[in-house]
């Protein structure tokens, strides 16, 4: 193709676009509605998701061990614990960690001068964090197995409860974006095909005069994909103004609910937003004029 | 000699030996309708001939010109434009097919949002020719025509006879071998009429084949050229010089 035509078919594009003002208006509101759904939907999802990981941070295993045990073999089998896939990361905690970590809270400043020896000797433990929780009874089926661990500590309902809470959500969230997918893909199509069919003639003419299948077509799928990019900025653009607003309003007014949960800040939601949601509208855009106008090319 | 200079050679032979165009035994049948639109049609039009294909409605005059056009493909025998069979075309060769055949229809069939320049110049976009040489060519073929003035005027503000003008021009701009007329007049008043009559006529003598599908006896009767006449589908006469009399 010459530069010129491509140029040509570029300003018919454009030209077109504003030529059907209200075409073009009511497929940029359509894909426009869609999007900001998506991402509304999918601010909220990744919020949650990113509390919940962050509440399974938190969520460990402590290990004890049996009194005969020597610092060696616990050093090994600390390597050994950091070695499995389940296992995030380790941290040990020597007997005078934590009777200076839990003796003030329960006997106040001067606990030390009534104990001459420290009464939590044995107690010297590893806090195994762990990569996703939902892998925590494998862990600790093989913790319990080793002769040297005299006790494993654990929470099974928070494991299960994060985990099951955690699917439910990848589960809920996918059925809803595929939902709305679909549900945008047919008014987007039919929005085009509505838009294409009053041009049908237009496109006939096309034909008749010799127009190969590529002329026609070119200016009415870079029409799709400008309606698409513009239909996918405007969102964006709503969503981000919203995003800042409410996160804003979380952490000024509600403090006592952002002190406890963290967010996404409005720079981590939009790095994947932006790009994903301007890719579905220029796609949705190419896609619907592409096999709309293919049907009128076939004579 | 290369393939495309063989294939060349074959096609003007073809073209010497049966004509520019030539129905070879043309059937077609539409699958909704019961009798078929075209039956057992064989004719051979010349290069530079000016023909008249008549009929009354339903006699298959449109439907030959849709075979010519490849809008559609015939369902017995075979239609050769140029030598071409259209029905060994595929799909992608449609395009280039159709650039050798200039269409004026009826109803004009013009871009509604664009200027008489621009539906002239389209015709010449599409074969990308280049902006210099289009801006020689369109307002020569518009000058032909008698629209040299009106090249900017929006066609939804002519005149029937203007507009059929703008076609014509269209047709031509890309100097097709054929020119293809549906009923030219059909939406024009007799002086118009007979202006789009006398341009079609100089575009012949100037070596055009020009074929025009009309049921107007005034139109035929009077410009002494050949015809042929279709009735239910079938061609009842070919006549150098033929007379038509309406039946409808």
């Amino acid at each position: 193709m010459k530069i010129r035509t491509f140029l040509y078919t570029f300003w018919q594009g454009i030209r077109n676009m504003f030529k059907n003002g209200w075409y073009s208006l009511a497929s940029i509101a359509t894909i426009g509605a869609c999007l900001f759904l998506l991402n509304m939907f999918y601010s909220i999802v990744a919020n949650m998701q990113h509390i919940l990981y962050n509440i399974e941070e938190g969520v460990s295993v402590t290990v004890f061990f049996n009194e005969e045990v020597t610092d060696e073999t616990i050093d090994a089998i600390g390597q050994e614990i950091l070695q499995r896939p389940e296992v995030r990361d380790v941290v040990y905690h020597s007997d005078e960690e934590i009777w200076a970590t839990f003796g003030p809270s329960y006997f106040g400043e001067d606990y030390m001068e009534g104990f001459p020896e420290n009464p939590l000797k044995g107690e010297h433990n590893y806090e195994v964090f762990l990569q996703n929780v939902s892998l925590q009874d494998q862990l600790v089926e093989w913790l319990q197995s080793k002769p040297e661990v005299r006790l494993v500590r654990y929470s099974e309902a928070t494991a299960s409860t994060l985990s099951g809470f955690n699917m439910m959500l990848v589960y809920v969230s996918a059925a809803i974006i595929v939902i709305l997918l679909a549900v945008s893909i047919f008014l987007i199509s039919n929005t085009v095909r509505v838009g294409i069919s009053v041009r049908s003639e237009e496109i006939g003419i096309m034909k008749y005069i010799g127009a190969t299948d590529f002329f026609v077509r070119a200016p009415f799928v870079l029409e799709g994909m400008l309606i698409g990019l513009i239909g996918a900025l405007i969102p964006l653009y709503l969503v981000y103004y919203l995003y800042d607003y409410v996160l804003n309003m979380i952490t000024t007014r509600f403090e006592m609910l952002s002190s406890m949960l963290s967010f996404l800040t409005l720079q981590e939601v939009f790095n994947v937003l932006a790009p994903v949601s301007i890719i579905i509208g220029v796609g949705m855009g190419l896609i619907g004029s592409y096999f709309t106008v293919r049907k009128y090319l076939k004579a | 000699m290369t393939r495309k200079e063989r294939l060349k050679a074959q096609r003007n032979e073809f073209i010497q030996e049966n004509g520019i165009i030539y129905l070879d035994n043309v059937s077609m049948n539409y699958p909704e309708k019961g009798n078929p639109a075209v039956k057992n049609v064989t004719l051979r039009i010349d290069k530079g001939e000016f023909v008249f294909i008549v009929g009354d409605s339903g006699s298959g005059k449109s439907t030959l010109i849709k075979l010519l056009l490849r809008e559609i493909v015939p369902t017995g025998g075979d239609v050769y434009v140029m030598g071409q069979s259209v029905k060994k075309l595929r799909h992608s060769q449609i395009p280039r097919f159709r650039r050798n055949l200039g269409v004026v229809f009826q109803d004009f069939r013009l871009l509604k949002d664009r200027n008489v320049y621009e539906n002239v110049a389209f015709a010449q976009r599409i074969i990308e020719v280049p902006t210099r040489e289009m801006r020689r060519n369109v307002p020569s073929i518009l000058s032909m025509v008698g629209l040299a003035g009106k090249y900017k005027a929006n066609v939804r503000k002519l005149s029937g006879g203007e507009q059929q003008r703008v076609a014509l021009a269209r047709a031509l701009v890309n100097k097709p071998s054929i020119l293809l007329a549906d009923e030219p007049t059909g939406n024009l008043d007799p002086n118009n009429a007979w202006d789009i009559m006398d341009l079609l006529s100089e575009i012949n003598e100037q070596g055009t084949t020009v074929v025009v599908v009309t049921h107007s006896p005034t139109i035929v009767n009077s410009m002494k050229k050949r015809v042929v006449a279709m009735k239910l589908g079938e061609i009842i006469s070919d006549e150098q010089e033929g007379v038509y009399v309406n039946e409808d």
